[in-house]
């Protein structure tokens, strides 16, 4: 047998291993397996060195379209990434660790994931965090089935408005439990507070909410816990956490619990992951939150040291009736949340949403001025905003894409009634520049 | 060492933020804003730097210590797996579901479906879907589908059979999808009790998940059988990957019964576990399962030779994640199984089982070796001739760390006593492993004359052990200062 990738032996210490395993060949060791039940078929290609296999993948990642100019969002944002999070995250005794069961050669990951639960709950105003979740949908699916679970009540209610992608995602989850999920249509792209008062009655678990919503909208909020909770109901913010930079905090608006992805702070597009869910939640809930909580302690020596904690909510131990089946989550993709958050700052992330918002407001004013393009403007926006066009937005979309413009999510497919309607984002990255071919291209694109 | 908070100073400024080349708009309504600025660090780029560093260096990881956690398959993870994923970095998901959008990522696209194929080719299976974010989310896909499939069927099911040797996520994940549980106990033969097994089996049975080899190390030879059983009730058979590094091209889930698996693409195939995370967990399915998979499913277009999306089916148990999975370690995993090939992933399977029967073999006269026969990828010992003296799992794992070893997995499965289970995985070297047996022995002798000094063990980390109650009972998990 020649050697091939990373499997060190050579013929002769194979022998001197098997001669000690007191076998004599290899296949012996698989005489457990009956020979009936071998494998027949096994068709994959010979390998080849790793100059070769990189190359392959080269070749394959040009057969993707490159140099897009990103004007789409849909919970997916083309943030800056400042070098430090690449170096550091790539630092292998991060990445070539795992989950640290054995606190006290874990000390470097355990204590990362403190400084990020923290992070987490001064950017939500909420008092404790998870070490993550998978993503933004999956941990809204989870906080919707925390609440059924904290109160007892099996109603959910989600404003329409939350992105479709994690309601998706949400009824996926509730499907097998004894669950009610009603969504809220949208009224001019905001929660529609009449509706609300019918469907939220005293069998409600939670609402669902989220701002920035799909439309772009920062839905005036203020108040609404007090309605949710007089019905005995969470409420369960999701939010972009960019935004938070400079909008009002889940915490400040009463949330019981907040989610959202963390893909902008820090990690790359990378074509939808990895990236990590956050939830915070009022202390209260500790006992109830799933997935894996880092917590502080003292060693026998009374020195500051971090643990893995409150484990008897998790499946390891409590099996079928843990808090969720969750084990492995996005820990590295947290860490580079965290490291984002730490170099960009206090200051840095108030600044960067500014940016965003200002880039947004100057494209929205621009595209204001097409004719046949008008802007909904029923609430303020943070960095994405809809604009309706005079023809389905999916042709708009394809004309542009042909001109290496993704110009924004259309919404027709997600809302009856809205063929023509068009999500547009602009983060930081987007020049002035950028803009301007944007508002050009979508000019010549009205007018064939 | 300090927090982060700790080392924040005032009006320190990080990373330069890209200048405005927009005017400044008019600023939003006070009250959708907040009231004060988040307390996020406030520190120099140098400081950040020293910070992550230094705390990376308190870490143990594979690339700096024998790493053999036991069911967690911690093989080196080959550095051109990261430049590889980081060729994919700029594409945005979204741009896929766009009318003509797949045609701007078939390179994406030809990943993922590629990936698929080479993954239902060593399973067995007929399509594979890649949304799954890791083990548990595929499990929990999978019991979907299983459900899916009752439904369709007018079946009603009630209940998923697990053997007790089961990883603690196929009962969590098997809730998930609104089943009860029933636990078969472990023969004295290693193996899930045949004949316990058969009495439990009826009608209301959703499935049966199985591990195999299982959490012993261990290769069912009744698998067959037990797949039989399960189907003449109508009942699926869950494969969890877990352990498949034992089996690659030996054995296929798909070929001895097996109808669902999901498979852990940062054990088995060498992409790296992050302390925790990112995963990935495929399922693989058999066809009488594909109408029920996730949305979207990429389907290749015969007409004109491209992969294209499909998002819209009835029968389909919805969406389970975001997107398409987590693709940039599915890039990794591709790469690593294109790079080794048929052979090398042969290889692979084969030099991990005899790494793990040679430590086997080289420790079973030192620790008590409750099934004592030839096992696949790992190896679980107990601690209970150590016990005796006072001396516990834990207590070794203790003592491995200050020798510069991250401890195998101690008290799993739940079903061993004192349980030490050893993966040492196909990338260690005779050297290493032969280190490593004769400090695993330093401790057996050890325990016999010297129970007492295990006590105060580690000594060379930054921390001693740590008050595990007491971090319950404060629930500090946020720094208040």
């Amino acid at each position: 047998m020649e050697t091939s990738h990373y499997c060190p032996h050579t013929p002769e210490e194979i022998q001197e291993m098997l001669a000690a395993t007191g076998v004599g060949s290899i296949e012996e060791l698989f005489d457990s397996i009956p020979e009936e039940l071998r494998c027949k078929r096994f068709n994959l290609p010979p390998g080849m060195s790793e100059f070769e296999t990189y190359n392959r993948l080269k070749q394959l990642c040009s057969e993707n379209c490159q140099d897009l100019s990103l004007f789409i969002g849909g919970g997916y944002y083309d943030h800056i990434i400042p070098a430090a999070v690449d170096h550091l995250s790539n630092r292998a005794e991060f990445y070539t660790a795992y989950t640290p069961y054995q606190p006290e050669c874990s000390q470097g990951t355990l204590q990362a994931l403190f400084e990020y639960q923290t992070a987490i709950c001064r950017l939500t105003g909420l008092d404790v965090s998870n070490a993550s979740l998978y993503d933004g949908a999956t941990a809204l699916a989870e906080a919707a089935l925390m609440a059924i679970r904290t109160t007892n009540r099996s109603r959910i209610v989600v404003d329409g408005c939350v992105s479709p992608i994690a309601r998706q995602v949400l009824a996926t989850y509730l499907s097998h439990h004894d669950a009610e999920l009603v969504e809220l249509a949208p009224l001019d792209g905001l929660l529609n507070r009449a509706e609300l008062i019918h469907q939220l009655d005293d069998q409600a678990a939670a609402l669902l909410v989220q701002y920035p919503n799909v439309f772009g909208c920062i839905d005036d909020f203020t108040g609404l816990a007090d309605q949710v909770h007089a019905k005995g109901a969470l409420l369960v913010t999701a939010v972009y956490p960019v935004a938070l930079g400079i909008l009002k905090s889940p915490g400040e608006l009463g949330a019981d619990i907040a989610v959202g992805d963390g893909q902008s702070l820090g990690n790359p597009l990378s074509f939808g992951g990895p990236s990590f869910g956050f939830m915070a939640a009022r202390k209260s809930h500790i006992r109830n939150i799933p997935g894996r909580i880092v917590g502080e302690t003292v060693d026998k020596n009374g020195k500051r040291g971090f643990v893995l904690t409150l484990q008897a909510r998790e499946q390891h131990i409590k099996r079928h009736k843990a808090t969720s089946n969750i084990c492995s989550n996005q820990s590295l993709c947290a860490l580079r949340g965290l490291i984002f958050l730490s170099a960009v700052g206090k200051q840095g992330l108030a600044d960067l949403a500014r940016l965003n918002y200002d880039k947004a407001e100057y494209t929205k004013s621009s595209l204001a001025r097409i004719p046949g393009v008008t802007v909904l403007q029923t609430a303020p926006t943070f960095n994405e905003f809809t604009i309706s066009l005079p023809k389905p937005a999916v042709q708009v979309v394809e004309a542009l894409l042909a001109r290496g413009v993704v110009a924004g999510l259309p919404l027709g497919s997600f809302y009856d009634g809205s063929e023509n309607l068009l999500v547009v984002t602009v983060t930081e990255k987007r020049t002035r520049k950028d803009i301007e071919l944007l508002v050009k291209e979508l000019e010549v694109v009205l007018c064939n | 060492m300090q927090l982060i908070y700790e080392k924040s100073v005032s009006g320190r400024r990080g990373v330069m933020l890209p200048a405005s080349d927009v005017p400044s708009a008019a600023s939003l309504p006070q009250n959708l804003l907040r009231a004060d600025t988040a307390n996020l660090p406030e520190i120099s780029e140098l400081d950040l730097v020293r910070h992550f560093t230094n705390l990376s260096r308190r870490n143990f990881s594979v690339d700096t210590n024998f790493y053999p956690l036991g069911s967690c398959t911690m093989k080196y993870n080959a550095k051109v797996l990261e430049n590889a994923a980081a060729l994919f970095a700029p594409f945005h998901p979204l741009t896929a579901l766009l009318p003509g959008g797949d045609s701007l990522c078939q390179g994406s696209l030809g990943m993922l479906y590629d990936l698929g194929q080479m993954l239902a080719d060593i399973t067995g299976m007929d399509e594979v879907t890649t949304q799954p974010l890791a083990g548990a989310h595929g499990e929990m896909t999978g019991m979907l589908l299983v459900a899916a499939y009752h439904k369709a069927k007018g079946n009603r099911k009630k209940y998923v059979v697990v053997p007790d040797s089961s990883h603690g996520t196929n009962p969590a994940s098997a809730a998930m999808a609104g089943y009860e549980i029933i636990t078969i106990p472990t023969a004295p033969y290693g193996d899930m009790d045949l004949e316990l097994f058969r009495q439990a089996m009826n009608g209301e049975v959703a499935a049966v998940m199985m591990t195999c080899p299982n959490t012993l190390g261990l290769f069912n030879p009744y698998i067959k059988d037990i797949a039989d059983i399960a189907h003449s009730h109508d009942a699926l058979m869950y494969y969890d990957g877990a352990n498949l590094n034992a089996i690659m091209g030996k054995v296929r889930p798909g070929d001895v019964g097996f109808d669902v698996v999901h498979l852990n693409l940062h054990k088995t195939f060498g992409t790296p576990h992050g302390g925790g995370g990112p995963g990935s967990g495929p399922v693989g399915v058999k066809k009488s399962l594909i109408p029920f998979l996730p949305m979207p499913r990429i389907i290749h277009d015969e007409v004109d030779g491209k992969l294209k999306l499909q998002t819209d089916n009835e029968q389909s148990i919805g969406r389970t994640a975001n997107f398409f999975g987590n693709f940039g370690v599915m890039v990794k995993a591709y790469t690593y199984m294109i790079m080794l090939g048929r052979e090398g992933l042969i290889q692979a399977s084969e030099q991990a089982v005899l790494n793990a029967n040679y430590i086997k073999e080289k420790l079973k006269a030192y620790y008590d070796l409750p099934y004592d026969k030839t096992c696949m990828h790992e190896v679980v010992f107990s601690a209970s001739n150590q016990l005796a003296k006072g001396v516990h799992a834990i207590d070794i794992a203790k003592f491995l760390i200050d020798k510069g070893y991250h401890p195998p997995t101690v008290y799993f499965p739940l079903i061993v006593k004192e349980a030490i289970m050893i993966e040492p995985t196909e990338t260690e070297s005779k050297q290493t492993m032969d280190a490593f047996i004769e400090v695993m022995i330093e401790a057996a002798r050890l325990a016999e004359n010297s129970p007492d000094s295990f006590a105060a063990m580690p000594v060379t980390m930054p921390v001693t052990r740590l008050d595990e109650t007491r971090a319950a009972r404060s629930q500090t998990v946020c720094y208040l200062g």
